[in-house]
């Protein structure tokens, strides 16, 4: 009989934001990414070196503490391949601290599309190539190989379960949602239909949001949580079921919920109390498949990600300028990748990256809610310009170096 | 609640924004409750107002009235009202004066509870009309002469005038933040003196059965089917109005994409000017001067257009930018207007930043999701802003002053 335990995931990830790149740039100017004023909130090294002081140091060091004080204590991460790239250039010690804590050989590392990108919603043939870079990324740096997918968002279907399957994964990770689970709790382990040898994990939305959203929120009737507290209630979450899976960005500890918060100490302070109790662990996503037999399977059609109320993709797609930025990305995939034009393609492959179409969302516009925009543009319409202005100045260079196109 | 509005203009007889946020503030305030006495300084007819009592100081008629240059920049206006003739009506302090006295006389018979001076043009009858009756003063700014003088230094005379009826003033109202912090740094008023609000779009008012005309316009049409899109400007050509900027931005454009046309509907002073220009900068058969225009064709104007570009140097509010988005317009407006304060689904710019607007320009135009989001989503937003708030507010602020006077 396998102890009960926690499945902790953490998803760290950092797109390369598009400067301010206007008409008279295009078919002159090659450098999309970086923003020339230094403090602006488009310059990626600002930005990657101010969350790796607020985050990434802290919270990799409260890991590392961790495992060493709690035999019992694993984690999960996903690292994107776009935040592997900077912290190689802006703060390679990030890298090594990620190195040690998968040293341990309690740390998991994630699968998921090297680009943080929704390839899979437009080419399967560029989205199988960016999980395999991204594998091949993981391996050359950590020298592991990597068994569960995610993909972007956390975004979700049977066919996506099905490829995962097919491509030899174990396991998949989704959004535990009430409207597909009806009945059933996110504390197990379950099967996608239709699949052979892969396993599912959902998330726990309440006691993950609880953390990652709710925490440092002064208007939250539990504000504010401590340890004992949260403790009570995964206790309560997972009495008679086998496991909890919190699943949640890594920018929560020190990003989004700032240092002052008290975020680092209370989850130190809940890992141990978790513990105290022997019937109790945590698992990697594999050590949760592997003590676990599925015992259901779920189905679910249409995509569900791990985001907003709708938990659609509507913030990524749901506007006409998100879907015509998107069509005129993919729509270059053949041209751009017969060039061979290593330069040209890492260019368009960063494009991809699904937080550019996050920014030109307008629906909290459309709701009054503009302070849920969170975007380092003016707004959704500028970075719709910026974007559009590169997307031509990718045409430009498969035009004029290698004569594709108009 | 009864109200002493001094004013310089109303529809029909208005040259500009003035006298349409007059009326509609004021026929807000009637279905509020309000009873209002508007002073104007000519004489003429005006058919659709019943809700309030019009009070004519002089004789003039309306056209006399515009013939005193009431908003050119470069109208010298330098005589201290104690000097000015009150019998030359041909003179803008002639008539000024006129009107104080016209005020005095009034508040024989009239007993206000507060009084409500718009802009500069009748603070001085505010200030006198403060001081004979003890009755609060609220000095409503469309536009100071830093907005008027677009970046220059402004009549001296009007900065003087301004500044006293600021510093008079019980309570001020400002039509937009940018405004309000004009008034702070450059007349040095305190902030809790000071209350926003915002104008408005009266939606029933525009929605007359007017219907577009496709031929007022036709070749400005027959380029829209070729492909083009047409970018308006509507406004009087003064240099408040950021224009030169705004020429060479389209010029800019044109160079990055050739398929653009820029309306250019009204008048003023640098009309020749920007007529050179656009020939200097080789792009003369793409701008349309249209005139003065009024009415249908000034509608007309509005709807033809796809962009509406908004160059002003300093724009207390901008109301056109709201009737611009009514009929069917994507907004690119300056960081120096305040209707971009109430608005989100618009590019923003600076009002000299030309390749930025140029940029904006040739997005929309070779974007038809970026165009459709513009147009679709700012409408959304202009109808939730209402005259009726706005004149919510005013009431709130009389009954404040009415109870502080009676304490």
């Amino acid at each position: 009989m396998s102890k009960r335990g926690i499945v902790l995931y953490l998803h760290a990830h950092q797109p390369l934001r598009v400067r301010k790149y206007s008409v008279f740039d295009t078919a002159y100017n090659h450098d999309y990414f970086d923003d020339p004023d230094y403090n602006s909130e488009r310059n990626n090294e600002q930005v990657f070196k101010k969350v790796s002081d607020k985050s990434y140091r802290p919270m990799n060091a409260l890991l590392e503490k961790l495992l060493a004080t709690h035999p019992e204590f694993k984690v999960s991460l996903s690292i994107t391949g776009t935040f592997l790239e900077q912290a190689e250039r802006w703060a390679p010690d990030v890298i090594d601290s990620f190195k040690r804590l998968v040293d341990t050989g309690r740390v998991e590392i994630v699968s998921e599309t090297y680009y943080h990108s929704l390839a899979f919603f437009y080419s399967r043939t560029e989205f199988e190539h960016q999980v395999d870079i991204h594998r091949a990324k993981i391996r050359e740096l950590f020298g592991v190989e990597t068994k569960v997918f995610r993909n972007t968002e956390l975004s979700y279907n049977d066919s996506m379960a099905k490829w995962a399957d097919d491509y030899g994964f174990k396991g998949i990770l989704s959004e535990g949602w009430d409207p597909i689970l009806e009945w059933r709790s996110p504390n197990y382990v379950y099967k996608p239909v239709g699949t052979n040898n892969i396993a599912l994990l959902m998330k726990n939305y309440r006691l993950s949001d609880d953390v990652a959203f709710r925490f440092s929120d002064r208007g939250w009737v539990s504000w504010p949580l401590n340890a004992d507290t949260y403790a009570d209630w995964v206790n309560m979450s997972i009495t008679d079921k086998e496991i909890v899976n919190l699943f949640m960005d890594y920018e929560t500890f020190g990003e989004h919920q700032w240092e002052d918060t008290g975020i680092f100490n209370f989850y130190e302070s809940f890992v141990g109390k978790w513990l105290e109790n022997p019937a109790n662990t945590f698992y990697t996503v594999s050590g949760a498949i592997d003590a676990f037999e599925p015992v259901g399977e779920i189905s679910m059609p249409n995509t569900v990600t791990w985001a907003d109320t709708e938990r659609d993709l509507t913030a990524w797609l749901g506007n006409s300028m998100q879907q015509e930025a998107m069509r005129y990305i993919y729509s270059l995939e053949d041209d751009i990748l017969r060039t061979n034009d290593i330069d040209l393609i890492g260019d368009w492959r960063r494009l991809q990256t699904s937080d550019h179409a996050y920014y030109m969302c307008t629906k909290w516009f459309n709701d009054g809610d503009v302070h849920a925009y969170f975007s380092p543009y003016e707004s959704p319409y500028d970075a719709f310009l910026y974007y559009v202005n590169v997307v031509r100045d990718l045409r430009w260079r498969l035009h004029n170096n290698h004569n594709i196109g108009v | 609640m009864k109200i002493l509005m001094l004013g310089w203009e109303l529809p029909p007889h208005n040259s500009g924004g003035l006298g349409v946020a007059c009326y509609q503030m004021s026929k807000a305030l009637a279905i509020a409750g309000a009873e209002i006495d508007f002073v104007i300084p000519y004489t003429a007819d005006h058919p659709d107002i019943d809700f309030m009592k019009i009070h004519s100081a002089t004789s003039l008629s309306p056209l006399e009235r515009y013939g005193l240059g009431t908003y050119d920049s470069n109208t010298i206006i330098e005589k201290q009202l104690s000097k000015a003739d009150i019998n030359d009506l041909k003179d803008m302090r002639g008539v000024q004066k006129r009107y104080v006295k016209f005020v005095e006389h009034l508040l024989r018979t009239l007993k206000p509870d507060v009084i409500h001076a718009h802009d500069w043009l009748t603070m001085e009858a505010g200030m006198r009309a403060k001081q004979l009756t003890d009755v609060p003063l609220i000095v409503h700014v469309h536009a100071t002469e830093f907005d008027r003088c677009g970046g220059e230094s402004g009549n001296p005379l009007v900065h003087e005038i301004e500044y006293q009826g600021l510093m008079m003033a019980d309570r001020i109202i400002a039509v937009s933040n940018i405004t309000k912090s004009i008034i702070m740094q450059k007349y040095g008023i305190p902030e809790e003196k000071i209350e926003v609000v915002h104008n408005a779009l009266d939606i029933d008012g525009l929605n007359d059965g007017y219907e577009y005309d496709f031929s007022t316009y036709k070749y400005m049409e027959y380029l829209k089917s070729e492909g083009h899109t047409i970018v308006v400007q509507l406004t009087r050509f003064t240099v408040q109005k950021g224009l030169t900027h705004f020429m060479k931005a389209a010029a800019r454009a044109c160079e990055k994409y050739d398929k653009l046309a820029f309306l250019l509907a009204g008048d003023g002073e640098q009309r020749d000017e920007l007529i050179r220009m656009a020939s200097d900068y080789g792009i003369a058969d793409k701008v349309f001067f249209t005139g003065f225009i009024r009415g249908k064709q000034w509608r007309d104007a509005y709807s033809v257009g796809d962009i509406f570009v908004m160059s002003s140097v300093s724009e207390p509010f901008g109301l056109t930018a709201l009737e611009a988005a009514h009929h069917g317009n994507a907004l690119i407006i300056s960081r120096q207007s305040g209707v971009g304060e109430v608005l989100k689904s618009i590019f923003r710019f600076d009002f000299w930043d030309t390749d930025v607007l140029a940029d904006q320009i040739v997005g929309i135009a070779t974007s038809p999701a970026l165009r459709d989001s513009l147009k679709e989503n700012v409408k959304r937003e202009y109808a939730k802003i209402s005259w009726h708030d706005a004149a919510k507010t005013c009431m709130r602020i009389y009954e404040t002053m009415k109870q502080r006077a009676l304490a």
